[in-house]
Order: C-alpha cells, then structure tokens, then sequence
C-alpha cells in the first residue's frame, strides 16, 4: 500500500493562509491504515488548525470529510457533492494520486497537500511502515527469495551483497537496517535455491515503465 | 484561552471517579472550574477528546486512570498515557503549553491527591 506522513502544521497553515472556508478531505484507504490521512488524522488536523487559527485571532471555517478511496473520482464525487461548493480551498489528506483526482475534479478550487507520499511498503509493526516496492515495472523478486534489493538495498544492488555488509547481515550505512542481500541469502537457503546467489544478473531495465504511467487492461 | 477556564478531568469510573466522589463525601476543598466527565476506562479518552475540549474552550485536560497494572481493561491506563503524550505533542504544534494535558494514574481512595491534581492544574493555569 502507498505510505504517506503528514507535513508539519506550520507548513500547511502557509498554503491555507487567506482562505477563511476549507474542506479537510481524508481516504479511507492506505492513508488510513498509515494513519496519515484517516478520519481520525482528518479530525486532529482540523480540531488543530481551528485551535491554531482562533489562538491568532483568525476565523477560520473547517469542513470534514472522508472519501473511501481518494483516487477514484466517482467515490470523490459520491461523498463530497455539494460541499466543494461552500469552501474557497480544499485541504487532501490522500496520496498524490488522490490529490490529483481530486485537483481534476474541481478544477476552480486550489486543492493542497497535507501529506508528503512517501514510498510503497507494508506495516512491520504497529506504527511502523517499510519501503517493500519501488514500482520499478521490473519485478525481480522471483530471484531473490521474495526480498527487493532495488528498494531494500541502501545501493540498490542487483549482485550483492557488497562489501560493507556489517556483522550481525546489517547494512554499513545503516547498522539498524538488515542488510538486504544477508536476508536474501537465508531466504533462498530455507528454499534450497542458494544456486541462484551464484548467477550474475545483468543491469535492470529501468525504463520498463515510461512514465507517466499508463496501464490499458485487455478487455477494456 | 481564558486564565479562568474550564479544566476537564476525564476520570475513569473504577478508579478516578470514585476518587473524585470520595473527594466530595470527605468535604475536600479543590477548585470549582473543573468539570469531571465519567469515562468507562482512560483508554476510553482519544487525542480527539482531548483536542475538542481544548477547541470547546477548556484550560486544561486532565485524564485521570488507574494505576499501573491496575487497569480493569488490562492496558487501558497505558494507552491513555501514550495519547497524553501525543496530545502534548500536537498541542505544542498549536502553540499551546503541552503542561495543559496531564495523565494522573490513581487508586479509588485517593482523594487527597485528586484535589492536589487539580489545584496544581489550575495554578500551572493562572501562572502562564
């Protein structure tokens, strides 16, 4: 799922300076389970940009609202309605793909980000999130045991490990880290497919994906 | 954010609120500007609680739970006491004095010290 984090409040309360009507707009999806942009996360930003704002002595009229999946326009369209029209601006707590549905359908708004979307990745524990996928349009992983060495190596590497792999398989850049390529070997060792560490594998197409993007399915 | 404002103690009903109650009973004297909201647990009370009280006006929050180890509803009490600490956080944000939100754990029979928690909440008030 996308991982998000917010931006400082300071920050945002520079992009709504002027606006005296806004909308808070949250995604019930992967911002939610990163509790970046939840109902909940919708609720702390508004409560604390009304105490911010009457603490300056500012008025300042914030709607809430939370769309199931920001980045489909019917769902935006569905749960917002009307209430684009009473604001001046519109505050996404989604993803960039969420803001940007959003920037598309109300094209006479400003729509603004409250979160910096930060990589592809998984929830490890409570509160913590990993970078799993850099959605390079390349899979690899049938080769390394099911572990990405493109987003899971600080270097990247293809053929590791490389030479600074720290006692105990942490990375030398960062001793906190696992070294990628140690997890790798031990996966493939359970599996019995350590034959595959010997193999070289050439440099990675990075332009499999040309960007921007775009993905047809068949029977569309 | 008046000098006199509310404080609102979220007293949760197996330890706090007795306490509070006992307080009462005992005739102790504490300030009057504090308005208790009886809670099933601590764990009850979100950052969001507390974040609308301060929005409604209030002064000071203060959650009120069991002791540690105590908790009815096993972790309740330490969940309050992580949101508090998130709360201080976001209200630092705001500008405001994170002092103004306090975990107080208790036993149902302290109501000496329940008295003590909200004087000194609404001294650390007066004195900002």
């Amino acid at each position: 799922m996308i991982i998000a984090a917010r931006k400082p409040l300071e920050e945002i309360r520079n992009m709504l300076a002027g606006y005296k009507r806004i909308l808070v707009v949250g995604c019930g999806t992967c911002v939610t389970i990163c509790w970046a942009g939840g109902e909940k996360e919708v609720g702390i930003l508004s409560s604390q940009l009304r105490l911010a704002s009457s603490k300056d002595g500012n008025e300042l009229s914030v709607m809430e609202a939370v769309v199931e999946r920001q980045c489909e326009k019917e769902m935006v369209i569905e749960e917002l309605g009307d209430k684009v029209q009473e604001v001046e601006a519109i505050l996404s707590m989604g993803c960039g793909a969420g803001v940007q549905t959003m920037a598309e359908l109300f094209e006479e708004k400003p729509i603004f980000p409250a979160l910096n979307t930060t990589f592809i990745g998984m929830p490890e524990k409570e509160g913590l999130w990993l970078e799993m996928c850099g959605a390079c349009g390349d899979c690899f992983l049938d080769r390394t045991g099911g572990i990405c060495p493109v987003v899971r190596c600080a270097k990247g590497l293809l053929n590791g490990p490389c030479g600074g792999t720290r006692k105990g398989g942490k990375c030398e850049i960062d001793p906190e880290k696992d070294c990628a390529w140690v997890l790798i070997y031990r996966r493939l060792e359970k599996q019995g497919r350590l034959a595959l560490m010997r193999k070289y594998y050439e440099p990675k197409n990075y332009r499999a994906v040309k960007r921007p993007g775009k993905i047809e399915a068949l029977e569309a | 954010m008046e000098k006199d404002g509310k404080i609102i103690a979220f007293c949760c009903a197996e330890s706090a609120y007795r306490a509070a109650d006992r307080a009462g009973r005992l005739r102790i004297r504490y300030p009057d500007n504090v308005r208790v909201i009886r809670i099933p647990c601590a764990g009850r009370v979100s950052v969001l609680h507390i974040l609308k009280a301060f929005e409604k006006g209030a002064a000071g929050v203060l959650v009120m739970g069991c002791q540690e180890g105590a908790c009815r509803h096993l972790t309740g009490n330490i969940r309050a006491k992580e949101r508090v600490k998130y709360a201080k956080d976001l209200l630092k944000e705001v500008g405001i004095n994170g002092q103004r939100v306090k975990m107080v754990n208790f036993g149902p029979d302290m109501a000496q010290k329940f008295a003590r928690e909200i004087e000194e909440m609404a001294e650390k008030i007066k004195e900002e």
